[in-house]
């Protein structure tokens, strides 16, 4: 019996410090996040860096998982990032008796069930096909908001301006508390995702972007489980495009949910990885940060030089030649090269 | 071959008397309304049997198997004649997810795993299907771990980086998860070492002997099927062409020689005897 607790006591020993090791990393960057970011981040790296990263991160993570983990391609994220926006402004709008967070809820919840709408082809449309489908949702939702002044407070030309961001009674309008609540909300979803991919529903999004037929006939419910993959992701791709509005530019047009913007996130997760929630953060960041640095470098050297449009073009082509590169030297994302490298990073830092 | 079709022996009273577990009856199956892949076949597999189906490439096994597990919508065919009852429902009612409850599960052709997920995962997405208790996917588990024990060792790899056999048996175990009556399978020897087809076999056999489980096994080696299965149904050009007891066609050389291929068993083989017991199957030096 001794030998039996010493051995269980070892295990545990073994799984507690697993489990530490395991957290280290994720509870060092929440740290940075929460307590370190605001302190020394000034206006223009919150605006014009951190708050346009969270969103696009929101966005990500809700396309990763009917794209990479589903494997449903969508080119309508903007759409649903629009609806959702317009959704939440409209709650505050017309409801004011309603919390600004549970309008943001709510817009996921209506971004979900367009999701669910122009989901329904999925059952029967694959690939680039299914894509064109989405790309559906894409013109029709602009256009709506386009063409239907109610939904933007009767502007004529669609633009809303969000009110300030309230809740629990407080109001956040200075940059760092508007990232912070960015920041909560961002963070809360991407666990609630993490969480989702371990469970039945997460396995079978998998079963069925890995062979669908094989899902078919082992009995996975295929058609729910898509349905289910098009709303849940709607869903936080709402909640993004609430924050996007509310948060980060307060002053939305429908133009600025265009198809250009589905690209970019479609961009950000394969450059980050497929079916990998931290995958969805790193590929944004990528996105974000490279065109500003670029654009930093490009105007600190050639700048006196050339004519800034040139060099405008000169950060696009090189943007587009490291994606490249990229993708044929690691092909599964910035979160495969993440992979390799934490254990080593980690044993480094635990041996000393 | 029509010839020879219209002049198709009738089955012997034994295997056509009671209900079977599986029923097909003069079935035909059209692709995109405008290919047809079977025009006329029949079968039946008594419950607590092994039956066969055998055939050429293209002869039609697949879409039999397919139009049974009432998977040809999801590949743009249909059923246009002939009906199919799995324990006396009608299939074409029953989407597959409800066949697996009613235990009715299909292996397909060529090794179909997850191969993102964990031998572990990919097995129990055959419980969660069923709805099995995590009691009962725990047992199940052990089960199938017992049956292949490769596949406790590789349980946490990921499935698509094990090997050709170790893909077969995460298939067949998958398939086991949930709990079925009839298991069917689509031609598990293809591409596969004729060690590790002969473990499956086994296993299959085993399976039927010990627990009563009835197979249906497409299989374009007929020496395999010869050997291993209770009944055979041979399909050429979409249509069932001969059926009968494993034994009946061991016996009739003209037959086996003239619907299985130049290939096909003695000639082939030469050291294969007939084991005149009947009842083992075939065995061959070596053995």
């Amino acid at each position: 019996m001794t030998s039996l607790s010493t051995v269980r006591q070892q295990v545990l020993a073994g799984i507690d410090s697993h489990l530490v090791r395991r957290l280290a990393g994720p509870l060092l960057i929440l740290l940075a996040a929460y307590g370190i970011v605001p302190l020394v981040a000034d206006q223009y790296v919150i605006e014009s860096l951190l708050l346009p990263f969270l969103s696009l991160s929101l966005a990500a993570v809700g396309l990763n998982l009917l794209t990479g983990s589903a494997g449903q391609l969508s080119l309508g994220t903007a759409a649903f990032m629009a609806v959702g926006a317009y959704g939440a402004y409209n709650v505050v709008l017309r409801l004011p008796w309603v919390p600004m967070l549970l309008a943001f809820v709510l817009g996921g919840i209506a971004a979900a069930a367009i999701g669910i709408v122009f989901g329904l082809p999925s059952l029967r449309l694959r690939g680039f096909y299914l894509a064109v489908s989405t790309l559906a949702a894409q013109f029709f939702v602009q256009w709506v908001f386009t063409k239907f002044s109610w939904f933007s407070n009767d502007n004529t030309s669609g633009v809303i301006t969000a009110p300030q961001l309230r809740a629990f009674g407080l109001v956040f309008s200075e940059p760092t508390a508007r990232y912070l609540f960015c920041l909560t909300v961002v963070m809360l979803l991407g666990l609630a995702a993490e969480r989702l991919l371990a469970t039945t529903t997460g396995k079978h999004f998998i079963a069925i972007r890995d062979n669908e037929l094989a899902a078919r006939i082992i009995g996975v419910p295929v058609l729910k489980t898509k349905i289910t993959a098009f709303a849940l992701s709607s869903f936080i791709i709402g909640v993004a495009g609430a924050l996007w509005a509310f948060a980060y530019i307060r002053t939305v047009e429908p133009h600025g949910f265009n198809l250009d913007r589905s690209f970019q996130i479609l961009f950000i997760i394969i450059i980050g990885g497929l079916g990998s929630i931290r995958g969805s953060f790193l590929g944004a960041a990528f996105i974000v940060v490279l065109p500003l640095v670029l654009s930093r470098l490009g105007s600190a050297i050639f700048g006196g030089i050339f004519d800034s449009g040139v060099v405008e073009m000169c950060q696009r082509m090189i943007i587009g030649v490291l994606i490249i590169l990229f993708l044929i030297l690691e092909p599964d994302g910035l979160a495969a090269v993440g992979r390799r490298l934490g254990p080593t990073l980690r044993r480094l830092l635990w041996r000393q | 071959m029509t010839i020879y079709a219209a002049n198709k022996p009738q089955l012997p009273a034994a295997i056509t008397s009671g209900q079977a577990l599986l029923e097909v009856h003069d079935i035909a199956v059209v692709y995109d309304d405008a290919m047809q892949a079977i025009s006329d076949v029949s079968l039946r597999v008594p419950a607590g049997t092994i039956t066969s189906l055998v055939g050429a490439n293209g002869a039609g096994k697949t879409t039999t198997l397919r139009a049974i597990s009432n998977l040809l919508i999801a590949l743009r065919g249909r059923v246009t004649a002939g009906r199919i009852c799995f324990d006396g429902q009608d299939v074409a009612r029953l989407r597959p997810s409800q066949l697996v409850r009613q235990g009715l599960v299909q292996v397909l052709e060529g090794r179909h795993c997850f191969p993102h997920l964990t031998v572990e995962e990919n097995l129990l997405t055959g419980a969660t299907a069923r709805g099995s208790t995590p009691r009962e996917s725990r047992e199940d588990l052990q089960r199938v771990y017992r049956i292949f024990p490769r596949l406790r060792e590789r349980r946490s790899s990921r499935s698509g980086l094990t090997s050709g056999g170790e893909q077969q048996m995460v298939a067949i175990g998958r398939a086991l998860m949930t709990r079925p009556r009839l298991l069917i399978l689509d031609e598990p020897s293809m591409g596969l070492a004729p060690l590790v087809v002969r473990d499956i076999f086994e296993v299959l056999r085993a399976l039927n002997a010990k627990e009563g489980l009835s197979i249906l096994i497409a299989e374009q080696n007929s020496t395999l099927a010869l050997r291993y299965a209770d009944h055979i149904v041979v399909v050429e050009n979409g249509r069932d062409v001969l059926a009968g007891s494993a034994k009946d066609i061991r016996e009739n050389h003209n037959l086996e020689r003239f619907y299985l291929g130049e290939a096909a068993l003695t000639l082939a083989d030469p050291d294969t005897k007939i084991d005149p017991s009947g009842s083992a199957g075939i065995s061959t030096h070596g053995e």
